[in-house]
């Protein structure tokens, strides 16, 4: 925990830092006749953000925060692992939204969770990964009229539309 | 009695069949939501927000406020049968719900949470419609200075009241806020923190993003995480027959001075924004195990120990509503929400909304009084419906809260852009809040930050840049005055700490 606070910490002011200089793009002073110029806003409250992270560093380096003093771990191997492989799921899902499509990622991303993470039964896992993306399609693509990511099996759903047409 | 008129018509609207059909709808997958160890009323709403453009904004705030509700009254099943909160609103259920669920009266607990969640709730809306008008009336007269300090009061609430880390909530507002900023400023129309030249920044960042990202993406995170070091909890069984539910009324009516004390408690700790249903609920708790006769019973199961904190989880809700509809300023994260579909909606918040919408306003009103009814019934009736929920194991209900945000995310914009930066908050959040940083403040901040900014150019612009035109001004200097008072709260206490420290030590 003790790590991990004081390097988050650390990221986030460097986070600020940028964030003051990205709104510097901008006149962050007063304009006349037009009032505080468009960087004045983001740059003040990047400028906060800074201030607190180096508060909390200030904290850790004192000791005076429950975190700086905290013997705990951040993430157990477990948690570490757990977290990895979903998050990872979701960053490779996404990715697939682009290639295969969200008719494609989406199954896999079902089997990869209900069988292999969660151990469930070959029946249920193929039921959930058929029955999710055809609710999804029905509901947004033809009820809502939201078309989602089909990446290159656009063309194959073509004829479905018509179905619907 | 003009609000009785109006009121009515609110009923005529509320009462239409589509609008019936949503609060039921609504108070049902609420009731599943809240019940869901994990998920509370601000998941809910931020996964299902995108997907009510299906319907006019009427209908899509009752759906939503319906759900809002029926969340609360679902708290408290997991609270009672696993002793897990359902959401952290229904923390306090637990002290003696699960110790009556483990004596065997896991019906009486949860039919009394249930009943109790309907007295919280209708004392609550009753309150609400006659505090609602003369409020929107007293804000009509408000301009960019008062709609700041309000801002500014509701962002301080955090700080003084909210109890986390200081240092870490004033993080949280300004990362919102900024993140907010991001497109085109507003004002010169010239383009701003646009990272890395993506043009998909150019859009701005919507709320939803950041919303979805934590409550649905995060929370996630968290739950596996939670779930994985506990393991999984022990089921209560409830037996629920005709005779024993009328038992239970009969003694669950002995305990109406909870109910009614929680109720008032929780709709005025639910108007503060920072406070809100959890701080609500515990305070009621405390409260009603003072005010009883048999104090010690408390922790072993006392009714009143689950009836006051449910009755003022589900007032909280409807106090955090207050503020909303009236000022333009929401009550919780869940209103916040709220608040950025109605913008998205075309919905301008605040008190016109009270002159302009009153279709809106009092159809959501008269929603509310109807959803209570609805969500209690629902709830008696499926109690087992909902102990089925509770037994769905984790590994299948993520995926499916996963795969409902992802399209959640990609749904208002249609921009795979989005999904990106939703995971990534969700991700950075999840790794935020392991580390004690609030995330509920940047949200709130997300949504309002685009109408503060306007508001404090405006003030600053008309006042030729100095900050002295929030206080000389009869509304805006008494709120921005007790804004910064919450503001140094912590400060001051630091410094009174100091001085009595020393006293005692010479």
């Amino acid at each position: 925990m003790r790590t991990a606070e004081l390097v988050m910490a650390i990221v986030m002011a460097i986070f600020s830092a940028y964030l003051m200089w990205k709104s510097a793009e901008l006149p962050i002073g007063w304009i006349p006749d037009e009032g505080p110029g468009g960087g004045f806003w983001p740059f003040w409250l990047a400028a906060a953000m800074l201030a607190s992270c180096f508060s909390i560093i200030y904290k850790w380096v004192k000791k005076t925060s429950p975190l700086s003093r905290s013997t705990e771990i951040y993430m157990n191997a477990a948690a570490v692992k757990s977290f990895v492989l979903v998050a990872g799921s979701l960053i490779v899902t996404v990715g697939l939204f682009h290639i295969i499509g969200i008719y494609g990622a989406l199954p896999l991303f079902l089997i990869f969770h209900v069988r292999i993470l969660g151990g469930h039964s070959w029946s249920l896992t193929g039921l959930m990964a058929v029955i999710t993306p055809v609710v999804t399609f029905l509901f947004f693509e033809i009820v809502l009229k939201i078309t989602l990511p089909k990446g290159l099996t656009d063309e194959y759903f073509y004829p479905i539309f018509a179905l619907f047409a | 009695m003009e609000i009785f008129g109006l009121l009515m018509d609110g009923f005529a609207i509320a009462l239409q069949p589509l609008n019936i059909g949503l609060i039921i709808v609504g108070c049902a997958l609420g009731l599943v939501i809240g019940a869901m160890p994990g998920l509370g009323s601000v998941n809910g709403v931020a996964i299902l927000l995108p997907i009510t453009f299906l319907v006019p904004p009427t209908g899509a705030i009752i759906f939503l406020a319906a759900l809002y509700y029926g969340a609360m009254y679902g708290g408290a099943v997991s609270s009672i049968m696993l002793g897990i909160p359902g959401a952290s609103t229904a923390v306090a259920t637990t002290f003696d719900g699960r110790p009556l669920a483990l004596q065997g009266h896991a019906d009486k607990a949860l039919i009394a949470a249930a009943s109790a969640s309907f007295v919280g709730g209708t004392i609550s809306v009753v309150l609400f419609t006659f505090f609602a008008p003369p409020l929107a009336n007293v804000a009509l007269v408000f301009g960019a200075p008062e709609e700041f300090a309000l801002m500014m009061l509701a962002f301080a609430t955090f700080v003084g009241l909210g109890g986390d880390d200081i240092a870490k909530t004033i993080f949280s507002i300004c990362i919102g806020l900024v993140l907010s900023a991001v497109g085109l400023d507003i004002m010169s129309g010239e383009p701003r923190l646009i990272f890395g030249d993506i043009p998909g920044f150019f859009r701005g960042i919507n709320f939803l993003v950041l919303a979805i990202g934590i409550y649905g993406i995060g929370e996630m995170l968290w739950t596996i995480e939670e779930t994985q070091a506990t393991g999984g909890a022990k089921i209560s069984e409830a037996t629920v027959t005709f005779k024993r539910t009328m038992a239970a009324l009969r003694e669950i009516l002995g305990a109406w001075k909870a109910g009614v004390m929680g109720s008032f408690l929780g709709y005025f700790v639910g108007i503060l924004p920072a406070a809100g249903a959890t701080p609500g609920a515990l305070m009621a708790y405390g409260v009603a195990k003072q005010i009883s006769k048999q104090p010690e019973k408390f922790g072993k199961g006392a009714l009143e120990g689950v009836v006051a904190p449910e009755a003022a989880n589900n007032a909280a809700s409807t106090g955090s509503m207050l503020p909303m509809l009236t000022l333009g300023i929401p009550g919780s994260p869940t209103t916040a929400i709220l608040l950025g579909g109605m913008v998205i909606w075309g919905l301008e918040p605040g008190p016109l909304l009270f002159v302009e919408q009153k279709e809106f306003v009092w159809g959501l009103i008269a929603s509310l009084y109807a959803a209570n009814l609805f969500a209690l019934l629902i709830n008696i009736a499926f109690i087992p419906a909902f102990i089925w929920v509770l037994k769905m194991p984790f590994t299948i209900l993520a995926p499916i809260i996963f795969v409902l945000s992802l399209i959640g995310g990609y749904a208002p914009t249609q921009s795979l852009h989005d999904v990106w930066l939703m995971v990534g908050f969700g991700i950075v959040g999840y790794l935020m809040r392991k580390l004690d940083y609030p995330l509920a403040p940047a949200v709130l901040a997300i949504v309002l930050g685009p109408l503060a900014e306007p508001a404090l150019r405006q003030s600053l612009l008309i006042n030729d840049g100095s900050f002295m035109i929030f206080f000389n001004r009869p509304y805006s200097a008494p709120i921005m005055i007790i804004a910064l008072i919450l503001l140094f709260l912590p400060l001051i206490k630091i410094i009174l700490g100091k001085i009595r420290g020393k006293k005692s030590t010479a």
